[in-house]
């Protein structure tokens, strides 16, 4: 398995890992057969600016690096540019991810999106987001996954 | 930086001795052992010393003995063509726990109509002989059971195993590929009609590996040729790397007392893993286990990223999470002894060799706990435990 330095800087120093004690937005995706669950924190101010942000994550290298390069690109963003995060963007900062691990950054960009859903959902705002998000598909169950850049960088 | 091999499993280094053993057959003694001139003469000479060394070493006759290219070879062969040579009969018995290379071959075989009954492991990892009886039928025509097995190091009973198969007129066969130095195997003893072998496990080099096939057990032949092997197996043979294998098996058996001290620095790495290291299980059974096998389930982490912080610190492991592969499942021989998939995902396994030292065991034994609680600590599955704990 070749990851990139990138990723293995992600991985050996994970940025923003941890909790958020009085998060206002949190979400959790993947699962435990799989082999991934991440989990992330978001702390959103009234002007939808996501002001910090935090993740753990229970999985390979690359699903931490992916989790914590997420969270890189989206603290400090507001939450439409967060919403406009693809996995695609996160496996390019990362200088590339090998095929069989693109799933985790599909699961990273998921775990953006369930997190701002339950920001949403605390609020009270209608959204489209609230679909379910437990499997990333790398059990090889059937879901929609074709959304998705799932192409080798 | 320190580093520590600790994947013996997987394969191991050439030893110096096997390393000399070979070199003449490259440069010098180049010869092929078909030909009838000095130079091929020289080479049939040294073929045929390297097939009655490895026939000692397994307790058998030198023709009973024949040279493969690899452990997945001799384990196809025998399941393929074992199976095929008792013509008429449709049925395999083997286990839940084989490796990839026979278990695939069976795989092949229900391609062609046979049927395969894969027989279970207990909690342990070990198979139990009267499940193999009940399995048993008319039309049986293979049981193949491995001797010991690659990932959580559980040897099974295959003397019990081998009567059953023949009072059912069955042949037996066992892939003793990590079995081979590490404990002793006695073909008589055994009683099995067919034994697989592979150099790289036993400090020989890849891509060879060694068939045993009883006086009379003729399994059909897998790859044609030029009549080499007795005309059983085609293909020149790999002079340099039989040479070496046979230096390594008699290497193996003349030490294989050096095996009790591998056994007891598994014993310090477990128990010292399971002290340290709360929420963590053994795989596999204690007794009999491999003297070099030591494999652990952590919860709540995954292995990939355990593995991928050990090698930061010169530590060379391996994993039956699914996440190191490029299959989508955990290791089937864990599944297979109960462990639920999740936790089948945080499984280590460290395989130690009589290269293995003292300090080597002290070194991980100081590493491994601090990198598990850190993974942990970035884990949300540990967040309920620890705030319980709290
Ligand atoms: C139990 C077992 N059988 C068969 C093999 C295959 O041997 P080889 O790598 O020589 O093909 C291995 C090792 O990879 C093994 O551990």
């Amino acid at each position: 398995m070749d990851y990139s330095e990138k990723v293995m800087d992600h991985f050996a120093h994970p940025r923003n890992v941890g909790e958020i004690e009085d998060a206002n937005g949190v979400g959790t995706v993947g699962n435990a057969k799989c082999g991934d669950i991440m989990k992330m924190y978001l702390k959103v101010d009234d002007s939808e600016i996501i002001t910090d942000v935090k993740f753990k994550t229970f999985g390979c290298g690359a699903a931490i690096a992916t989790s914590s390069m997420a969270t890189e690109m989206i603290k400090g963003k507001s939450i439409n540019d967060a919403l406009g995060l693809t996995n695609k963007a996160v496996i390019e900062a990362l200088g590339g991810l090998p095929a069989v691990k693109i799933h985790c950054s599909v699961l990273a960009e998921e775990a953006v999106k369930s997190a701002i859903a339950d920001y949403y959902k605390r609020k009270g705002i209608e959204n489209d987001l609230t679909r379910e998000m437990d499997c990333n598909g790398c059990c090889g169950c059937e879901h929609d996954h074709h959304h998705h850049d799932t192409e080798e960088e | 930086m320190r580093r520590i091999y600790a994947d013996n499993a997987a394969t191991t280094a050439v030893s110096r001795e096997v390393l000399d053993a070979m070199l003449p057959y490259f440069c010098e003694s180049y010869g092929n052992p078909s030909s009838l001139h000095a130079v091929g003469r020289e080479a049939k000479k040294a073929l045929d010393a390297a097939r009655a060394t490895v026939a000692a070493a397994l307790n058998c006759d030198a023709n009973e003995i024949y040279f493969t290219s690899c452990g997945s070879e001799s384990d196809n062969w025998a399941i393929r063509g074992g199976a095929h040579s008792k013509k008429g009969k449709k049925h395999i018995i083997t286990t839940k726990i084989e490796h990839h290379a026979a278990l695939h071959a069976c795989k092949a075989l229900e391609k062609e109509g046979y049927e395969v009954t894969y027989v279970g492991v207990d909690e342990n990892g070990y198979v139990d002989p009267a499940d193999v009886a009940a399995a048993m039928r008319e039309d049986t025509a293979l049981v193949s059971v491995m001797m010991a097995n690659n990932e959580i190091g559980t040897i099974q009973p295959i003397k019990e195993i081998a009567e059953i198969a023949h009072n059912g007129g069955a042949l037996m066969f066992t892939d003793a590929v990590q079995a081979v130095g590490n404990i002793p195997v006695d073909v008589k003893e055994l009683g099995v009609d067919m034994l697989a072998l592979s150099g790289h496990k036993i400090h020989a080099p890849k891509g060879i590996g060694a068939l045993y096939c009883k006086k009379g057990v003729r399994p059909d032949v897998l790859i044609e040729g030029g009549g080499q092997e007795r005309g059983r197996r085609g293909g020149t043979e790999a002079l340099a790397s039989i040479v070496g294998l046979a230096k390594a098996a008699e290497i193996a058996n003349a030490e294989l007392s050096e095996m009790d001290k591998v056994a007891a620095l598994r014993d310090k790495l477990i128990d010292g893993i399971l002290e340290r290291i709360p929420y963590s299980r053994l795989n596999g059974g204690r007794s009999p286990r491999l003297p070099g096998n030591v494999n652990v389930a952590f919860e709540f982490i995954e292995g990939e990223s355990l593995l991928l912080l050990l090698d930061m610190e010169g530590i060379c492991a391996s994993t039956g999470s699914a996440c190191s592969s490029n299959s989508l499942e955990p290791s089937h021989v864990l599944l297979a002894t109960g462990l639920p998939v999740e936790k089948a995902h945080g499984s280590l396994r460290l395989s130690i060799s009589k290269d293995t030292t003292e300090e080597d065991v002290d070194y991980i034994l100081e590493k491994l706990p601090p990198i598990v609680q850190r993974l942990r600590e970035m884990s949300p599955l540990y967040e309920e435990v620890a705030k319980n704990s709290k």
